[in-house]
């Protein structure tokens, strides 16, 4: 087609050399513009992937904190804001059952993460729900709350980076987690780099398969290293404590929760 | 290539230039919602989950 162009035939000598001239260019141009659109697909997966997450998730937590509004969730009871007291004992914690696949479960907020680190976490560990929603729970595995293995998943690179910093948790560090029952706080203890056919961290007392759960664990799986994917790195916490929606969010993470939750 | 594209688009100077502007943002458009996802698959760090991959 282009080879017929007439254009540009005035200036060639002889017809074999302007043909190969020709082919040449179009080869090259083709070869500029492979070369533009592996650029290009670097910057959408290491860049717009998270720009659409983000705004993803910002939409499922607003639309979490509706639900939670219409079933008279957290209205600020305020703990008053002194010398926060030691956590009171609610009891067991309430478990709740599991929504269906792509239903949210709550929100998890990780202060080692940043004040603003709060993900939806959301049923099922499918690519649909990882590549937008962000933490996706492992459906076989236990509720928040629950004795036994409270499992999720979320990517470490692009498509919101959800467990990008896994590797910063620090033994201590905790990590909350809010249902429409109330919040879930969950203490930090370490970490681990499996293969990814290990699927025994999922197991009700992890990598012990024959133990029969007396904790509630949260493990979170990403991959490892940060822009491979050869391995898996595991984040195990254990089940501090709970308090129900009526007792208030933690105080230490009070305003990050208003926040969460009053953007919508 | 482009060059031949280029003068075979019809109108002034200007509105050429317009009108490859515009092309080149739907051949992006259709790059993000088609071809980078399709891509995608072919890149690994975005495998987090532990046993098998369910893709979809």
């Amino acid at each position: 087609m282009v080879l017929l162009d007439k254009g540009t035939a005035s200036a060639v000598p002889a017809r074999g050399v302007g043909v190969l001239r020709k082919l040449i260019k179009i080869a090259g141009e083709l070869l500029i513009t492979v070369g533009v659109v592996l650029l290009l697909f670097v910057a959408w997966q290491l860049w717009w992937t998270n720009v659409e997450s983000d705004a993803k998730q910002s939409e499922t937590i607003r639309n979490f904190a509706q639900e939670l509004g219409g079933s008279g969730g957290p209205v600020a009871p305020a703990p008053p804001g002194e010398t926060p007291p030691a956590p009171a004992d609610y009891g067991p914690p309430k478990v709740a059952k599991a929504p269906g696949h792509g239903g949210t479960i709550g929100i998890m907020y990780i202060p080692r993460f940043g004040p603003d680190y709060t993900r939806p976490i959301v049923q099922g560990t499918s690519m649909d729900v990882l590549d937008t929603l962000g933490l996706g729970h492992y459906s076989n595995t236990a509720m928040p709350g629950a004795t036994g293995n409270f499992a999720v998943a979320g990517h470490r690179q692009t498509h919101g980076a959800v467990l990008d910093n896994i590797h910063t948790l620090v033994p201590g560090d905790k990590i909350y987690v809010q249902t429409k029952d109330g919040f879930y706080v969950y203490v930090f203890r370490n970490n681990q780099i499996v293969l990814p056919s290990a699927t025994d961290v999922l197991l009700p007392v992890p990598t012990q398969p024959a133990a029969r759960p007396t904790e509630a664990y949260l493990t979170m799986t990403s991959c490892n290293p940060r822009f491979g994917s050869q391995e898996r790195i595991i984040a195990y916490s254990l089940l501090d404590h709970w308090q129900p929606a009526s007792a208030g969010p933690p105080a230490e993470i009070a305003a990050q929760v208003a926040k969460a939750l009053g953007k919508g | 290539m482009y060059g031949w594209i280029f003068r075979h688009l019809p109108g002034p100077l200007w509105l050429r230039i317009v009108t490859s502007l515009v092309l080149l943002g739907g051949v992006l458009v259709l790059m993000v919602q088609f071809l980078f996802p399709w891509m995608s698959q072919f890149t690994q760090f975005t495998d987090s989950t532990i046993g098998l991959v369910t893709r979809q």
